[in-house]
């Protein structure tokens, strides 16, 4: 298989790249590759689109499981500030 | 502007329910949640020097929450690294020779819909709890490993190097896995949101 058509069918390396290049930027021959392969690929072309909606998604799911939804046991909360507070006064 | 300064008697009141869900989202275990949060406050006590005040006394909670976290991801992965790293998952989603996808793990629309959103019609997607924990249950399948470099990365936004250092592994499979997370993260997601 030529360097083109490998490219061209290797859909594991252009998600590899898609990936990397959300974090970093590729190097000129990744990038050529990655567009090489994308021109002609729908399948990756979705898994891109996708993977970035995830990468939203999942954002948003941290950032607002973070805002209070579980709260702490009352007691456990009571006897943490008391164990400071002993500390305060040592 | 004036600087910020601690105030430990109110620590558990302002901040132990803001630090508990940070921890939980985290770790997904209340237990660990839960004790973090209390080491967090006593060792903010032992190096209240350490504030500055230029950042706000919760800011600066959640960075020693931070470290402590890493420090149960690091316990989580020693070990594991090796074997997880090895094998080649990838094989389960693509043809070993070309590298094509296999027809079964091909990527398709979510939920029937268009094809970048999940058939789901309100434009913030996580009110609809079904989805939600779709995700959630997704995210917790991967491995500890996978999924703590998966957080630090896109959560935390930390740099590729601080990773790699704090979880030992190497930035050529710090690239591998962010790869493996997301192509399981998404086979999980379609599967259960077909």
């Amino acid at each position: 298989m030529g360097a083109i058509k490998k490219i061209q069918y290797n859909c594991r390396h252009a998600t590899y790249l898609i990936e990397k290049r959300q974090h970093t930027s590729l190097t000129l021959k990744e990038r050529v590759q990655l567009a090489i392969h994308l021109s002609g690929c729908s399948v990756c072309r979705l898994f891109q689109r996708q993977s970035r909606m995830i990468n939203r998604m999942v954002r948003k799911l941290f950032q607002t499981s973070d805002q209070q939804e579980r709260r702490l046991d009352e007691g456990f909360k009571r006897e943490m500030q008391e164990k400071i507070n002993e500390r305060l006064t040592r | 502007m004036q600087a910020a300064v601690l105030n430990p008697h109110q620590w558990v009141a302002l901040y132990a329910d803001y630090l508990y869900n940070y921890a939980f989202t985290r770790l997904g275990n209340e237990e660990q949640a839960r004790d973090l949060v209390q080491e967090t406050f006593l060792a903010a006590l032992e190096r209240t020097e350490q504030f500055k005040g230029n950042s706000s006394e919760r800011t600066w909670l959640t960075a020693i929450l931070k470290y402590k976290i890493i420090d149960v991801y690091r316990k989580r992965n020693s070990g594991l690294h090796t074997e997880r790293i090895e094998g080649e998952p990838e094989r389960e989603f693509f043809e070993t020779d070309s590298g094509h996808w296999k027809a079964e793990y091909a990527p398709r629309a979510f939920g029937g819909g268009a094809p970048d959103t999940f058939g789901v019609e309100d434009p913030d997607l996580l009110t609809n709890k079904e989805l939600r924990s779709v995700l959630q249950n997704c995210l917790q399948k991967l491995p500890a490993l996978w999924l703590s470099v998966f957080t630090m990365k896109h959560i935390d936004e930390e740099a590729t190097a601080v990773i790699c250092e704090a979880l030992k592994v190497t930035p050529s499979n710090f690239w591998v896995i962010i790869h493996r997370a997301k192509i399981n993260l998404r086979a999980c997601i379609q599967k259960a949101w077909a």
